[in-house]
């Protein structure tokens, strides 16, 4: 059905609901790019006003992807929790951008299962920059696996130490300068430039090597394709963490090869194996707005609605790490730093919202009208957010992928800045190892660790 | 301060044992940084330079419907569209293969390993082969709108990869079995990081490429369902699937 609102005698008319959320989406080249950007400002603004009076529950029966033609739509309907939803049931979308604002933490969360992405989604349009972190910075979603993540005061960070031709002996070097520098308690995880069974297997192997030597509380993942970590795991390879792009439309999940159904038989697969110590999380995901559109799949849906879906597809799962790749898909989704900085915000808010352990790769490309100064400003605002990791890549270069993302370095700068601590079991474990002092800074040489050992081995 | 050893940090191009002050990056290695990006930046808008290929190959050269470096960065449905004009330069030629060279993100690359690449690779490939087509702003399933048109049933295009700041030249190739507008990402394989001395090696790419397209001919297919399983050096499927 269609949707209207009226400003100083000028009616404007949005044709259905998915044309009234891509109209409501601050400016993003993807959304012009797919043609269903809000064609002025002031019609932007119109969409709000509309946005603002629709109830909540209109979401629950009118599809922006209908029904029978996407087993997302039927994934997020045949999950939605009536009554955790129940309180906010009689609620407009503008009273529950209100509600969100004065509501604690706990009420939030506890609504959680009662939330699609799309009410998520539509009540993020009517929202600042300011409000994404202020509600952000309420919840607190905690997971765990060999330690945990997300705990208030605490922020995380991924190692990920890639390499052009997945060397070995390049990757550990890499991994060392991360560890040295007290990062890596989200996950040690590379991404393998080949997604052939045999490496993925040897880069496994070394990575449990090292962890088990040094006796690292975190987990590692090799992000190769679903299909090639459920077939290693026939093998009997070391998998911790499963790990899969996931996006918010059955058809753009095909273009990553993948189904609901391939989705769990790889999380039973990863939960088979029992290798967490203190918790079960044992899957990785990642997203990224404009996916969608990027395979041809996006249903005239905007990319910020879409990547709220794939958020939708990922709590089914229970993962321990969520991770919106923000700026790595270039311009022509996300043109320059206002856009990424926006978007982050919104798919960290949007994650946690809907229950997700959230982390941002805040990054850009070379084509990209970005910069350090766009990632220093996009770091520190989710760090008072509350992310619950970044990412930790020598010197912010990733020689593999070509792209720019936060280094260990940033990530001493934020823990500094902010006040945050690495997650317990892994700030234990730095304290211990003489690789941080008790301040929690990264002290003087700590090579009497043996850790160079590893790479004579 | 912790100083990882020299022959560590030999180990990788990565940008490890960097100097530090504080909990900050020391000036050199900041300085370092922002000349590699400055590079970087010139080489997305560097222009396609075919007087190499020409000087090596029979090359037909065509164009995408992005008339220029802006447009093509911003529009990428452009990118993959076969000029008009250029539809008439492509017709059958009872080849069942097609070659494309192409500027993607990335001149630089093409203009440093495209003809070596392809010197070690058009022996290794058997099959009947289209004079290689030189494509300007050109996505990577442009080469489907070519295929078509050359009525082939399989393409290789070797096309520049994103720039990085450490690798400003890095060329990736892709391999599509029955070429055709709609084609998914995951329908087709791919060799990234063609770069030597840093990257992938022009023989072993050449060697994974053509394993690849002699497993499309005999199982008729690529992309997922084609797992890479020849046991050179590695090289193959970004795990993160933006292709360009």
């Amino acid at each position: 059905m269609a949707y209207h609102t009226d400003l100083a005698g000028t009616r404007h008319v949005f044709s259905d609901l998915k044309a009234l959320l891509a109209a409501a989406t601050p400016l993003r080249s993807g959304d012009v790019l797919a043609g269903i950007a809000a064609t002025s400002a002031e019609s932007r603004i119109a969409a709000r006003y509309a946005l603002a009076d629709l109830p909540l529950a209109t979401f629950l029966h009118d599809l922006v992807i209908p029904y029978e033609n996407d087993e997302v739509s039927r994934l997020i309907i045949d999950s939605h929790d009536a009554a955790a939803f129940a309180p906010l049931a009689a609620l407009t979308v503008g009273a529950f951008r209100d509600w969100l604002l004065a509501a604690d933490g706990a009420a939030i969360a506890a609504a959680a299962p009662g939330l699609t992405p799309e009410m998520v989604a539509g009540v993020s349009k009517l929202m600042r920059n300011q409000d994404l972190v202020v509600v952000a910075a309420k919840l607190r979603v905690v997971t765990s696996f060999r330690n945990s993540l997300g705990l208030a005061g605490r922020l995380s960070s991924r190692l990920q130490p890639n390499h052009p031709t997945d060397d070995p002996a390049g990757i550990a070097a890499s991994i060392l300068d991360g560890l040295l520098l007290g990062s890596g308690d989200a996950c040690i995880g590379i991404n393998p430039a080949s997604d052939s069974l045999a490496s993925t297997a040897t880069l496994l192997a070394m990575l449990d090597d090292i962890r088990l030597r040094l006796a690292i509380p975190t987990q590692s993942c090799v992000l190769a394709h679903v299909t090639t970590s459920i077939a290693l795991i026939g093998r009997g390879a070391p998998v911790d963490l499963v790990f899969q792009s996931v996006a918010g439309t059955q058809g753009a999940n095909h273009g990553f090869g993948i189904d609901l159904a391939l989705l769990a038989e790889a999380a039973a697969a990863a939960q088979s194996l029992g290798r967490g110590s203190i918790g079960d999380n044992a899957f990785y995901v990642e997203t990224g707005q404009g996916s969608a559109l990027s395979a041809g799949a996006h249903h005239g849906v905007d990319q910020q609605t879409l990547e709220c879906r794939a958020y939708g597809v990922a709590r089914r799962f229970q993962p321990l790490l969520v991770n919106s790749v923000v700026g790595f898909i270039g311009p022509e989704y996300l043109y320059d730093g206002k856009q990424i900085l926006r978007a982050a915000l919104e798919d960290h808010c949007c994650g946690k919202l809907l229950g997700l352990p959230m982390g941002v790769d805040i990054c850009y490309t070379n084509h990209a009208e970005a910069d350090q100064d766009d990632i220093d400003s996009i770091m520190t605002l989710a760090g008072v957010a509350g992310v619950n990791f970044i990412m930790g890549v020598p010197g912010s270069d990733d020689i593999m992928l070509n792209y720019q993302s936060t280094s260990f370095h940033d990530v001493l700068y934020l823990r500094e800045t902010l006040g945050l601590r690495p997650a317990p079991e892994f700030e234990d474990w730095l304290l211990a190892s003489g690789i941080t002092d008790s301040a929690g800074h990264i002290a003087a040489t700590p090579l009497a660790l043996a850790l160079p050992a590893l790479l004579d081995g | 301060m912790a100083e990882l050893p020299a022959r560590l940090v030999a180990l990788t191009q990565a940008r490890i044992g960097l100097t530090r002050t504080g909990q900050s990056l020391g000036t050199g290695s900041a300085l370092a940084f922002e000349l590699a990006h400055a590079r970087a930046r010139d080489a997305v808008h560097a222009a396609f330079d075919t007087d190499a290929l020409h000087a090596a190959f029979k090359v037909i050269e065509v164009h995408s419907q992005a008339a220029d470096r802006i447009t093509y960065l911003q529009r990428p449905d452009l990118g993959r569209l076969l000029a008009i004009d250029d539809v008439h330069r492509l017709a059958p030629t009872g080849a069942d293969t097609a070659i494309i060279v192409a500027d993607g993100l990335s001149a630089t690359a093409v203009a440093r390993h495209a003809v070596p690449l392809l010197s070690a690779l058009l022996p290794r490939l058997g099959g009947r082969l289209a004079p290689v087509v030189a494509a300007h702003q050109a996505r990577v399933a442009l080469g489907d709108a070519i295929g078509v048109a050359l009525a082939v049933e399989l393409v290789v295009i070797l096309i520049g990869e994103r720039p990085g700041l450490s690798a400003p030249d890095s060329l990736g190739a892709y391999i599509t079995w029955n070429p055709r507008a709609g084609r998914l990402d995951s329908e087709r394989n791919c060799v990234s990081n063609i770069r030597p001395p840093h990257g992938l090696g022009y023989a072993a790419a050449a060697d994974r490429i053509a394993w690849l397209v002699h497993e499309a001919r005999a199982r008729r297919l690529t992309g997922v369902a084609l797992k890479d399983e020849s046991d050179s050096a590695p090289g193959l499927g970004g795990t993160r699937l933006q292709i360009d």
